[in-house]
């Protein structure tokens, strides 16, 4: 059996020359200490090399069609056998590819593998991070839900912010006068042919810069890369101590990459497909449009940002924070690999990592929105038996002050909490504030009835700290 | 094995004729293929950059009849595009909160907030319109009552006719910086 497998091999191999061809590839030297940490680069492209599959296959039922988008998706998930399954595994792919890319640059960035000769295999690798970033964003476009449709009308916004162009940019991203059918279209097409196609054209160009330049030895503290002798110096350690990637090497990254697969495919039935929001109908105004986990830091800044600079921050800093990357090579291409000698690389990486970091919890925070699913003040917040203080706390409710202030945990966290604001600010010093607004809050002059406003005086009048035990009550 | 290597005939030192020509044959490829991807590039963009250049011709949608709405209340609408398409579905649709100010006045607003476009919801109690995104806030006439928005919420252009309420389509409002 072995025999005749090894004859067809031979047949092939001779007329085809793909073992002269791959072989040499294949077997080409890396390092012999390049282990566990060598394993992202491959794991990304293993989880890439997942989404075409199950992505193919979803598209196998699909239907990328304004009025029918949704309901195919909910047929995929709810009726179609697996499908639910498909749909998960396309999503946690997708979060493991962009999550292992992530983990790849850094690691990239930490070892100053950057360095020359390899500032090429940086610059291929910032754009297919960009690429990826976009097919994510598109991906999530697919759902085709409420958040879809709305997220499109954020991101036309935020072109439109572009000088000169910015107009005409957002009517390209929405698809004319109005979204259509054919805003969808647009975004099928970029995402299951023009992303796909660039990526896998931009990964042919990084692999083979990978063969080219050879993967990097880990870095020692001393050891400095210089230009005129890298090549040599290389050549000379890979002869020296190198070993065949395949299969030296290859057998972690099939470990690792494996591993990711499991690790996939158990969150794929754990957690199941990711939700569908409502139907992309208009008349439903509930949507509150929101990207995926990757993007949510950059969610946080939006909202953060004074809107003074917000076109500027918009417009410039995804720009800014591209041109970063692509100039890391070309600020230090040269000289010391190891962190212990580069306490800025070290700096940039804690500060990145705070920053994403601190980002990323505000925005699972969002404290910056009115909550819309509060409900009435409870009687036992209340606390009181005179109507008009029951009034007031009604109102509390109803005229939306509890959207964004909080009382004892109930409400919003937009604004001030009020639990004690009885205790802080005297009557005339409340109603001067509901009255005219503030900055992220509105006049509610025009709004409330005088007798309206007396009775929600009353009711904030009695937040107050509970009186201290030696007070006497007075 | 022989493949890879060229035939022993351009191996010979190249005469003046042969560069002359060859640097001939160069430039006839790039201009060729110039011409060629200029000519199949024009159509291409023209069709990928078309729905930026078309203007739907703005249309009168009937929204519901005068008597359907009360006077000081706000509520959510929906109406054709101007140019639906059968296979929009949903998505042929725009929707709006329609507020009826007097006995005849009637006032149709765009659910995009004017900050980064979220649809913001209108709290009837409260009468305002509040964006769940970024915390915009709007009075009950769409004027910025509190957060980010620049702008008051964008209108659309309403009419009665013949008893019935109508709205006039008309593209996204895309703010500019």
């Amino acid at each position: 059996m072995k025999d005749t497998f090894k004859k067809i091999w031979q047949w092939v191999d001779e007329r085809t020359g793909l073992g002269e061809m791959l072989g040499p590839q294949l077997t080409h030297l890396v390092p012999h200490d390049a282990r566990w940490w060598y394993v992202f680069g491959s794991a990304t492209l293993m989880a890439f090399s997942l989404q075409i599959v199950t992505g193919i296959l979803l598209a196998f039922t699909y239907v990328p069609s304004g009025g029918q988008a949704y309901d195919s998706l909910m047929y995929i998930t709810h009726v179609q056998p697996w499908g639910w399954y498909l749909r998960a595994l396309h999503f946690y792919g997708a979060s493991a590819m962009i999550l292992m890319m992530i983990i790849h640059m850094v690691q990239v960035f930490a070892f100053g593998s950057y360095k020359y000769p390899r500032e090429m295999n940086w610059l291929s690798g910032v754009l297919l991070f960009a690429f990826t970033i976009t097919l994510g964003f598109t991906g999530q476009l697919m759902r085709w839900d409420q958040n879809a449709v709305w997220s499109i009308m954020v991101a036309a916004e935020q072109a439109g912010r572009v000088p000169i162009i910015g107009p005409w940019l957002g009517r390209f991203i929405v698809g004319g006068d109005v979204e259509s059918a054919s805003t969808l279209t647009k975004f099928y097409a970029l995402h299951v042919f023009v992303l796909p196609g660039i990526i896998l054209a931009f990964i042919g160009l990084h692999l083979q810069l990978v063969l080219k330049n050879g993967i990097s030895e880990p870095p020692t503290p001393g050891k400095k890369v210089d230009p005129a002798t890298e090549r040599a110096e290389y050549h000379e350690l890979m002869e020296k101590t190198g070993v065949p990637f395949w299969p030296d090497a290859a057998w972690r990254d099939a470990v690792f990459g494996v591993g990711l697969l499991l690790a996939i495919m158990f969150c794929a039935w754990y957690f199941g497909a990711p939700a569908m929001d409502n139907p992309p109908d208009p008349s439903l105004t509930t949507a509150n449009p929101q990207p995926d986990w990757y993007l949510m830091w950059y969610f946080a800044v939006l909202a953060l940002m004074p809107p003074q600079i917000e076109s500027v921050v918009m417009v410039f800093g995804p720009l800014l924070m591209g041109l970063l990357l692509f100039s890391v090579p070309f600020i230090s291409n040269s000289g010391e690999r190891h962190l212990k000698k580069r306490p800025w690389a070290v700096g940039a990486i804690v500060l990145g990592a705070i920053l994403v970091g601190v980002l990323w919890h505000a925005a699972s925070e969002e404290n910056w929105s009115p909550h819309f699913t509060e409900k009435p003040l409870p009687v036992e917040v209340v606390q009181s038996t005179d109507a008009h203080v029951i009034h007031g706390a009604t109102l509390f409710y109803d005229r939306g002050c509890i959207n964004c202030h909080a009382i004892q945990g109930h409400g919003g966290v937009k604004g001030p909490d009020l639990t004690f604001i009885g205790s802080k600010l005297d009557a005339s010093q409340i109603i001067l504030r509901i009255a005219n607004g503030g900055k992220g809050m509105p006049s509610f002059a025009g709004i409330l009835k005088s007798d309206e406003m007396g009775d929600l005086l009353a009711f904030l009048q009695t937040r107050k700290h509970a009186p201290l035990p030696y007070s006497n009550n007075n | 094995m022989t493949a890879k290597t060229n035939p022993p005939e351009s191996r010979k030192p190249a005469s003046p004729e042969l560069l002359s020509r060859r640097a001939f044959l160069e430039r006839v490829t790039f201009i060729l293929g110039g011409i060629g991807t200029l000519a199949m590039s024009v159509p291409l963009v023209g069709y990928v950059l078309a729905p930026v250049f078309k203007n739907d011709v703005p249309k009168w949608r009937p929204v519901g009849k005068v008597g359907d709405f009360k006077v000081g209340e706000t509520v959510a609408i929906s109406f054709d595009n101007a140019a639906p398409l059968p296979w929009d579905g949903q998505t042929g649709k725009t929707g709006a909160w329609l507020r009826r100010n007097s006995e005849t006045e009637f006032i149709a607003f765009a659910l995009t907030c004017t900050h980064l476009g979220c649809p913001v919801r209108w709290m009837a109690s409260a009468e305002l319109f509040m964006c769940p995104c970024h915390g915009g806030v709007y009075y009950k006439d769409g004027s910025v009552a509190a957060g980010p928005p620049p702008k008051p919420l964008p209108r659309f252009e309403t009419r009665i006719n013949n008893g019935v309420v109508e709205v006039k389509t008309q593209p996204v409002a895309i703010q500019r910086s």
